[in-house]
């Protein structure tokens, strides 16, 4: 490990870089560090430490808007929404516990750079739908502004969306403008018992065809029950498939009785309150069966599929190598954590069903050794390393992180 | 607005060019007749026309793979297009381009409701997609007023919205994946059914591009079930800071209404005249609130905001008591721009964003500016999320008063951006608002949205002319300056 740069101010974040470019010293860009494990291993020469642009700079409930330097973590930001009854609608999961490090660690400067979402994600989009604006510093060590602070833009290219989930290779934040929304004042998670994966996205199905408006639907195997914080879920010791409805009082009352209704043909039902609610989302959300805490080592695979191929990708490798699996999204979010690497049957799977899959968490030669994302065909990884070269034409910003392209 | 100099020799190229159009496109779809050609002069910011040099109207993907490797080998320009609805001149042609129409695309491929989406045709229209899942209870939640006759591609190409974007998103937030035919003629798919692909999000870069990045032969789109009741509040306030206040005050409950509307009084008047809404014409701002979910959530809101908007002083409170009487709440809305239209001969809508708290303000300038200009305006607002549609009303036939209208429009998206705002909300920038992009852009920001202009269409081939104020060449923006041997600030701390 070399130099590490810690700058205080955007101006030092881009004299920072254009040093690093005129020195050629390619740099690994960190704030928290909690997902420093996250991607291909990188070797550079110096560090970035954002840590230091620490802070909420504006917050105006009213308007539904948040600004905050990107070290400002995000345990922070949601306890400063929660006073107000507002959230993060995109739920972003806490990825450092998964990976080994403590909970709430993470920073919104590594949230945004991961793109990461949680159980909410399909009801109300990613990080990537709630950046509205952000200023940062290119690896031609420019600072540069996009979007805005206001919900509806469409003046010039969107890129937000690009810059959310480049993984520090196309620039530096140093200011970032997000949506925020109230928080449900009552939670309702209808949950059934017993059931096999096949059968859960079916019933998950219908209950996301409905019109109650389920914000989250998720399914864990009986094997990984008792991971799960909440007595009323391990004591029974059976699988779960969980459906959440959120909002004010009479409407998830309503909506949580309609769903018991509707899904009673699948058995054995019972629910959950709004407190063993977000107890239970939150494990679902950081991927609580797979921490390593409880000394789980296994490599652990994010697939993204069509909902009704989820529980089909997941035979199809767990035919070949042992492990568990872990449903959200409906289905269409899959976790895996195997025995072994097995990249190359996940990526037949997903070849076969379409979609991609990532490799989250794997030692360090394992990371090195094999694709961490989906690799993308010709003309998209060609556009890909063109925007890289845009941003990053020297390769200074975490160098290769996403995959051999970047 | 000056389009780039026309290139003469394209232009005397013209009849070779249509023989290998015909070639790639047989039959009516390569059109040369100027009587054809003017069906496509104009899109919806009718102030500007132009005639394509040709249009082209392909069926199928590959033939608009060879139409743009053609195009690209040839270095002839290329303006895509859907229906021609773009209010900032999004699909106007070039008298050296070929226009790139898109209409016959107008398949809906897949309807899929396990994984609540559906595979479309690009020039399928907006409600056409709705029409073809409603009879299951969905619907495509993006609503565009042009909805009935504007495109999906020309949604993807806008990121376009509609009054229920506040809690249903933009046309970014609902849409899945693409297949993308690039400058260079390669057919590229981008997402799925899948969400969230990998590598950079190519997909949400596009979503907005204003056709400028590449061409889209098919959209995977979100479908979403209907809210099975929706109910509204008509509400009058004496001044705009009262209406502005109970919006604050409503989503300050943690309530998201699906639409959140406000018109000041010249509208208010303009719309009464016209439809005969039932407004009330003594209040200056007039709110419409709609809840939508189910009947239980729905009537529990409707009590609560009325509580808000009485202890915000609004002076007349009415509540939807039918689906009809909800549908002549908006009846007033819905016809406010053709209502402008009645009490002026042209008129010209703005479209910027600002923070909601700043609207007071902005309304007393944008008064102040009217009688400076001496046009009047009125102004409607999607008041949720700030984005502000002041509609200059003025006669084309006097000499001056286009220009004047558009020096004033031009005033407003400024102030919009003074305040905290953008230059525009859905419209686009097209070549409306190129020339204000650098009132809220500095050279550096501008210069790296066009480098990825540059890693898609590296000769500037794709509607150029558009969203950019200064064409520069790639290989100019790709330079880079080292500058050897600075050092970091000596007060940068260092590890």
């Amino acid at each position: 490990m070399g130099e590490t740069l810690k700058p205080g101010s955007e101006d030092q974040v881009a004299d920072a870089i254009s040093w690093a470019v005129s020195e050629e010293k390619p740099l690994e860009i960190v704030s928290g560090g909690t997902k420093r494990g996250y991607g291909r291993p990188l070797q550079t020469a110096c560090t970035l430490d954002l840590s230091a642009l620490d802070g909420v700079a504006l917050y105006e409930p009213d308007e539904l808007v948040l600004s905050a330097a990107p070290g400002t973590r995000v345990s922070e930001i949601e306890a400063m929404l929660a006073e107000q009854g507002q959230q993060l609608a995109f739920e972003p999961m806490d990825l450092g516990p998964l990976l080994g490090a403590p909970p709430g660690q993470g920073t919104l400067g590594g949230v945004i750079a991961c793109n990461l979402a949680g159980p909410r994600r399909m009801s109300a989009g990613a990080a990537r739908d709630h950046l509205l604006g952000l200023r940062g510093v290119s690896g031609r060590g420019e600072a540069f502004k996009t979007g805005g602070r206001v919900m509806k833009n469409v003046t010039g290219y969107d890129l937000c969306k690009l810059l959310t989930g480049s993984f520090g290779t196309l620039a530096a934040f140093t200011h970032l403008t997000v949506k925020v929304l109230p928080r449900a004042q009552r939670v309702r998670t209808v949950l059934l018992m017993g059931l096999e994966p096949a059968a859960a996205v079916k019933a998950m199905t219908e209950a996301l065809q409905s019109s109650h408006e389920v914000s989250a639907a998720a399914h864990i195997p009986a094997g990984l029950i008792a991971s799960i914080p909440v007595d009323r879920i391990s004591e029974p010791g059976a699988s779960v498939t969980a459906v959440r409805v959120e909002g004010f009082g009479p409407s998830a009352d309503y909506r949580c009785a309609a769903l018991r209704q509707m899904l009673d043909h699948w058995g054995a039902l019972d629910e959950l309150h709004t407190q063993n609610s977000r107890a239970f989302w939150q494990a679902v959300r950081d991927v609580r069966p797979f921490w390593p805490d409880s000394g789980d080592e296994r490599s652990v695979w994010r697939l993204s599929v069509a909902p009704s191929e989820g529980p089909g990708a997941a035979n199809r490798i767990l035919d070949h190598i042992d492990g568990d699996a872990v449903f959200d999204w409906g289905g269409g979010l899959v976790w895996l954590a195997l025995n072994e690497p097995g990249a190359d049957s996940v990526r037949e799977a997903v070849n076969q069903i379409g979609g991609h899959a990532t490799l989250v968490r794997a030692a360090e030669p394992v990371r090195a050794a094999n694709d961490v994302f989906q690799p993308q065909p010709g003309p998209l990884a060609t556009l890909s390393r063109r925007i890289k070269e845009s941003f990053d034409p020297k390769g200074i910003l975490n160098p290769g992180r996403m995959g051999l392209a970047d | 607005m000056e389009m780039p100099a026309p290139d003469q020799t394209v232009i005397e190229r013209r009849a070779e060019i249509v023989d290998a159009l015909r070639a790639i496109v047989p039959g009516e779809g390569v059109k040369a007749n100027e009587d054809e050609l003017r069906a496509f002069e104009v899109d919806g910011l009718t102030a500007y026309r132009q005639l394509p040099l040709i249009v082209v109207l392909p069926e199928t993907t590959e033939q608009v793979a060879q139409v743009l490797r053609y195009c690209q080998a040839d270095g002839i320009k290329v303006v895509p297009r859907g229906a021609g609805t773009s209010l900032s001149g999004g699909a106007l042609p070039l008298a050296d381009g070929i226009l790139l129409g898109l209409g016959k695309f107008n398949r809906v491929l897949e309807i899929d409701f396990d994984n609540r989406c559906a595979k479309v045709q690009p020039g399928v229209t907006n409600l056409g997609i709705t029409r073809a899942v409603e009879h299951a209870g969905f619907y495509y939640a993006p609503d565009p007023s042009s909805q009935i006759a504007c495109t999906i591609g020309g949604n993807v190409a806008e990121n376009s919205g509609g009054v229920h974007c506040l809690k249903y998103g933009l046309t970014t937030n609902n849409i899945l994946g693409v297949e993308l035919v690039t400058m260079a003629g390669e057919i590229v798919r981008i997402g799925g059914k899948h969400l969230d692909s990998p590598g950079y999000d190519l997909l949400g870069v596009l979503t907005g591009s204003e056709g400028l990045l590449g061409v889209v032969t098919e959209v995977t789109v979100r479908l979403l079930r209907k809210p099975t009741s929706q109910r509204a509040l008509l509400i009058g306030f004496p001044s705009s800071e009262a209406g502005g206040d109970c919006v604050a005050k409503i989503i300050g409950a943690g309530i998201i209404p699906g639409g959140l509307e406000m018109m000041d009084k010249p509208a208010i008047h303009a719309a009464e005249d016209f439809v005969h809404a039932g407004y009330p014409l003594d209040v200056e701002a007039l709110l419409i609130v709609e809840l939508d979910g189910p009947e239980v959530e729905v009537d529990y809101l409707i009590e609560r905001v009325e509580g808000i908007a009485e202890g915000c002083g609004a002076t007349s409170v009415r509540v939807s008591q039918s689906d009809e009487e909800r549908a002549s709440f908006w009846a007033g809305r819905k016809a406010a721009f053709p209502a402008v239209g009645r009490i002026s001969p042209d008129y010209y809508c703005m479209d910027g964003t600002i923070p909601r708290r700043r609207l007071p303000e902005v309304l007393k300038r944008t008064a102040e500016m009217s009688r400076h200009y001496g046009l009047r305006v009125a102004n409607v607002f999607h008041a949720g999320d700030g984005n502000l549609h002041p509609l200059i009303l003025y006669d084309a036939n006097k000499p001056g008063e286009l220009e004047r209208a558009e020096e004033f429009g031009a005033e407003i998206l400024k102030l919009c951006v003074e305040v905290g705002g953008v230059l525009t909300g859905e419209h686009g920038v097209g070549v409306e608002k190129r020339d204000l992009m650098e009132v809220q852009f500095d050279e550096v920001d501008l210069k790296t949205q066009q480098r990825v202009k540059c890693a898609f269409d590296p000769d500037g081939l794709l509607n150029p002319g558009k969203m950019f104020p200064r064409l520069h060449r790639c290989a100019e923006l790709g330079r880079m300056h080292i500058h050897r041997g600075q050092m970091p600030f000596p007060d940068l701390p260092r590890f």
